[in-house]
Formats: C-alpha cells, sequence, structure tokens
C-alpha cells in the first residue's frame, strides 16, 4: 500500500468504459455484434486533441498500467515504472490511454462476459482473434475518444505487434511507434512455446474443453503450468542463475519430488498467483493471436513492401538476454524499415533479465524512451514541427 | 530543435558535408552524436541513418532526430543490401575496426560513393617522433598509448591509397588538414607528410 503516493506517480486513477454497439467483423469472418472496451486515461488531452498515446499491452497485461486504484492497492499498474509526470513517457506533456484488449479477462468483452446471443458466458465460443482485430477496436476506442491521430503507440512484446499493425493498417494515425522487444511474427520455436501452454491447459481435467464455468471449476493447475513455462522463457539462464542459483529452500536435499531448489517454489509461486487471477480461455485466445501474426504474409512475405506504406517515424528496442523475442527478430523490423526508407532508430540495451527487461527501470532503456518521447513532446508543442 | 549551419560543424565535416548531394541517401559509419547527419537534414534535405554502438552517444542521436541503428562495424553491413545509399562516410574510425579492408568493401558496396577521414600516420611529427624516441607515437589526434589504443589499423595516406589502388577504387576527391582541421597551402604540397587528418572520397564507378 503506498501511504504517498509518489510525486511521479499518475495517481489514483479511475477505470472507464466505452460499450460499441457498432459491429466487429473480425479477421476470422465472425462478428461481434456488440463489445466494451475498459481502458484509463493518464494526463490531459490538449486543445489540438495531438498529445494523445496508446498503450498495447502484452500477453497478460490489462488497462491498468499505472498509478493506483485505490490507496490500499499493494502495487501500481504493471508499465508504472515508465508513464508518470517527469517519466520516460511524461504525463505532463502526453494524454495516455490504456486498455484491456478485446478477449481479455480484466474488464474488456472477453470470453468470461456474456454472449449477447444466449445470454450465457461466452467462454471457448468467444472467437479468436488476430492482432489487427485489437488494433480495428482500438481504432474505434480512438475515435470515441475524438483521437484522430496518435503521437505515439507503445508496446512491448505482443504489444509491439499491435504497434506495428497500427502502423500498417492506419498509416495516416500515428505519428511515432515504439516498438519493444518484438518480432515481426514469431518464430517455431516460439509457437512450439505457446502451444506446449495451450496444451497444458486443455490436457488439465479441470478444462473442460473451455466450458470450466459450467462445471464451477477452473483449469487452475494448467494454468499454472502454462504460466510456468512462460516464465521461464521470459527470464535468462544469467538472471536465473544469478538469483537462484541451485539454492535450496531448506538448505537440504529431502529426496522427494515436491520443490526442493528455489527457482522451482518460485515458479511454482508465480504459476499459483497468476491461475487465479487470468482466464484460461483468455491464455488460449491470446496466445493464437501471437502465433498469427505475420503482417507481411499479406505481401507475399515481403516485409519490406508490408512497411513501404507506414507515414509515421519509429524506435525499435530490443535486450541483449532476450531470447523469447531476441534481438534478432527486432533486427528485421529494422532492416525491413531501412530497405523501405522509413524513419527508424534502433538499439539493444544492455540486461541479464530476458524479455522481463521491457518491464523494468533499466536507466539506458528509460533513457532512449525519454530522448524519443520529449522529442515527440516538443513535436506536438511545437504544432508538427520538432 | 534549432538548424543546425556550417558554422556548427567540425573543420573535418565541413569539408565532408560538401561531397554529398542535396537530398541524396546516407549511411554514416560510428556517426557519434548524429551532428553531421543533422546538418545534412537541416541544410541538405538528406535522408540517412547512422551507425553507432556507444549508447549514450545512441541516446544523444535520438535526442537529435537522428535515424541511429545500434550496430558493431566489426560484423560488417550484411544487413544492407547492395547500392542502397548514395553515400556512405566514416570519419575517423577505419583504423579502429578488425578488418578496414573489408569494410571499405563493404562501404563500396552499400553505397555507390565513399567518404573515409583517417589520421595520416605518415605526418611529419610522427615519423619524427617514432625516429627520434623509438616509442610508438602520440598526439592530439593520437593520444592513447600502444597497449589501449582503439586505433588497430594505423595507416599512412600512401598506405591508404595503395590499397585503394589493389582494389581498383576510384578516388574522386581527397584532402588533408592539420590537427584543427585547417586546410594549408603547404598541406596541398605535401599532404603526407603534412596532412594529420586524411579526408578521401571514393567510388568504385567506372570513369
Amino acid at each position: 500500500m503506498p501511504d504517498v503516493i509518489p510525486d511521479d506517480s499518475v495517481g489514483l486513477v479511475t477505470v472507464q468504459e466505452h460499450h460499441f454497439t457498432e459491429p466487429l467483423t473480425l479477421r476470422s469472418g465472425r462478428v461481434l455484434p456488440e463489445y466494451t472496451l475498459v481502458y484509463e486515461t493518464y494526463g490531459t488531452l490538449n486543445a489540438e486533441r495531438s498529445n494523445a498515446v496508446l498503450i498495447c499491452h502484452a500477453l497478460s497485461g490489462d488497462h491498468h498500467a499505472a498509478g493506483y486504484h485505490r490507496m490500499s492497492d499493494k502495487k501500481p499498474g504493471w508499465w508504472d515504472n515508465a508513464f508518470g509526470p517527469g517519466k520516460p513517457i511524461d504525463t505532463n506533456r502526453f494524454f495516455v490511454v490504456s486498455l484491456n484488449n478485446l478477449g481479455g479477462c480484466a474488464g474488456s468483452t472477453g470470453p468470461l462476459s456474456a454472449n449477447p446471443e444466449t445470454g450465457k458466458q461466452y467462454g471457448p465460443d468467444f472467437p479468436i482473434l488476430a492482432v489487427r482485430d485489437w488494433v480495428n477496436s482500438q481504432a474505434r476506442l480512438a475515435d470515441a475518444l475524438g483521437v484522430d491521430t496518435w503521437a505515439a503507440i507503445v508496446g512491448g512484446s505482443l504489444g509491439g505487434m499491435q504497434v506495428l499493425r497500427w502502423s500498417i493498417q492506419f498509416p495516416e494515425r500515428l505519428r511515432n511507434a515504439v516498438v519493444i522487444a518484438s518480432a515481426p511474427k514469431l518464430s517455431a520455436q516460439n509457437i512450439a512455446f505457446n502451444e506446449v501452454a495451450r496444451q497444458a491447459i486443455a490436457k488439465d481435467p479441470d478444462f473442460h474443453e473451455g466450458r470450466y464455468a459450467d462445471h464451477d471449476t477452473i483449469p487452475k493447475a494448467g494454468l499454472m503450468q502454462a504460466r510456468m513455462l512462460g516464465h521461464l522463457t521470459y527470464l535468462s539462464d544469467d538472471a536465473m542463475r544469478q538469483k537462484f542459483g541451485r539454492e535450496l529452500r531448506e538448505g537440504k536435499l529431502n529426496y522427494s519430488f515436491a520443490p526442493e531448489f528455489q527457482v522451482e517454489s518460485y515458479l511454482h509461486y508465480q504459476g499459483e498467483k497468476f491461475s487465479t487471477r487470468f482466464d484460461a480461455n483468455t491464455y488460449m485466445l491470446m496466445t493464437k493471436a501471437l502465433d498469427y501474426f505475420d503482417p507481411a504474409a499479406d505481401y507475399n512475405g515481403d516485409l519490406v513492401e508490408c512497411l513501404g506504406n507506414t507515414q509515421c517515424e519509429f524506435l525499435v528496442l530490443s535486450f541483449t538476454t532476450d531470447w523469447r523475442f531476441a534481438p534478432d527478430r527486432s533486427e528485421e523490423i529494422v532492416r525491413a524499415l531501412i530497405e523501405a526508407d522509413k524513419p527508424v532508430s534502433y538499439a539493444c540495451i544492455e540486461s541479464d533479465s530476458g524479455h522481463d527487461a521491457f518491464l523494468l527501470p533499466i536507466p539506458r532503456y528509460h533513457q532512449m524512451i525519454s530522448a524519443y518521447m520529449n522529442r515527440v513532446a516538443d513535436a506536438v508543442e511545437n504544432g508538427g514541427e520538432a | 530543435m534549432s538548424k543546425l549551419t556550417l558554422e556548427d560543424l567540425r573543420s573535418d565535416l565541413a569539408i565532408i558535408q560538401q561531397w554529398v548531394e542535396p537530398r541524396s541517401q546516407v549511411l554514416d559509419l560510428g556517426c557519434g552524436e548524429g551532428r553531421l547527419l543533422r546538418f545534412l537534414r537541416d541544410q541538405k534535405g538528406v535522408h540517412g541513418y547512422g551507425l553507432e554502438i556507444n549508447q549514450d552517444r545512441i541516446t544523444a542521436c535520438i535526442a537529435n532526430g537522428v535515424n541511429v541503428i545500434e550496430q558493431d562495424l566489426n560484423k560488417g553491413l550484411v544487413n544492407y543490401k547492395d547500392n542502397g545509399f548514395d553515400t556512405v562516410i566514416m570519419s575517423q574510425a577505419i583504423q579502429a575496426v578488425q578488418r578496414p579492408d573489408q569494410l571499405l568493401d563493404e562501404m563500396l558496396r552499400v553505397g555507390q560513393e565513399a567518404i573515409i577521414t583517417f589520421p595520416n600516420f605518415g605526418h611529419w611529427r610522427t615519423r619524427l617522433y617514432l625516429a627520434g624516441r623509438g616509442e610508438m607515437p602520440m598526439s592530439k589526434t593520437l593520444p592513447h598509448t600502444w597497449y589501449n589504443t582503439p586505433n588497430i589499423h594505423l595507416c599512412t595516406v600512401t598506405d591508404f591509397e595503395k590499397l585503394c589502388a589493389e582494389k581498383g577504387i576510384r578516388i574522386l576527391n581527397k584532402t588533408v588538414v592539420d590537427e584543427s582541421h585547417q586546410e594549408h597551402w603547404a598541406i596541398r604540397l605535401w599532404p603526407a607528410l603534412l596532412g594529420e587528418i586524411a579526408i578521401y572520397h571514393l567510388t568504385r564507378r567506372p570513369l
């Protein structure tokens, strides 16, 4: 609990929501007749409506990126270190919008919501989404908020994929794209990790083909396994060695199959925590969206051509020990942007924290985002001229 | 952000910029804080990217609004296609890479033209230093001791021109300046002896 809210925090924030009644046709061909998006905003939209920044969340994120909901909250939002007064994305200068994506389980319409056609929970019948569906729904939220053009859209991992998709799909609606620890598409290895996670959930006897709500249960063990696997791919070998080494919980070997090493109990703890807060159908859906993402596929696999119509400037960042979204993958995006003659800057930040690094306040990382976003803010305040 | 003018530029960069065509595409290897690229953008409408390895300088480039890509020049330019740029520039860095000859080939693969500057090891003061003291020369342009210098492939103006001749690289322009980056009539007369910093404009294009 924050006794006092820090000066550089966005403070107490209120969750807002917008209900959309215009049907949304999805990439799969299915149609969402109506839906709700929940979101938070930080900072103030200027009179020209030109200082808006959108945050796109990753696999397990939601709309609560910064600040606190109530004084009793133990922790602030998931990306609090980057958003706030004087922080890398300065809420004194920007109006920041953070939403929970469609299909999520934190308030926006998703598998936990009631299907208006049946009155029953969607569960596994919720349509499988593609990244472009999220971007389309985010564009409608922008319309609802009166934002024609985002000063910048920012996202890491799956969030970075949404940023990339925005730049391709609505080139005139964003001026800057900040793509962090992301990739132009998943590799076979990455899809394989997702499939193992999905199988862990699907094979849990409590999953009931996604209809666990009807049985008044949740596939806790499956979700836990999925998260444990995911979590360990977000860390680096070095980070795990430093954090846990071969340290034993009780200082001795017990010759049992219960968790004995610290790393085991850590993973159990992470899995346990996640399995009670996250919905299994949402997890299945989000990992599918990750697997499907491949914007170049519409251009015969030519990423250069795919990015050829973008109109924004790009900042692409990666982290040295990230092997789930390795620097090479970010460099594929950069190479294509250079070949397409688009404005782009790129850095690979030194960090031993693996994929998780994108959420950490690493000084060099935050300095680069600050340098970039300050220039974006200067341009906004000078009416477009940097 | 105010626009950079010629007065804001280090004088070797002021010479380099004359050889860059307006509105052309430039790749600047070891671009530092991006001053040259910023000047070229502001004054000549040049579009370009800088490659840099130092993260503080990368941050400075970002703050300057210059496109900067983190890249180790020792790994070559494999990620750039042939003839993607009009001019590839490398200022005071060729002597610090592992294989200057290979990087030179790479520069003229991805660019139609190249501009290179390096400290001339054949300058009379360096020659005198080595001959007189019997020690590796140190000066304002070469401030390091032999064991910690990043300059692992120092060469003279004569060496460099020999390499170009062997590779069939044509010298479009050349000039040498003193340590304060000034040209001088005497340097023009005896560049190999009097020039401290050599500046070359090269191409593989036949005459």
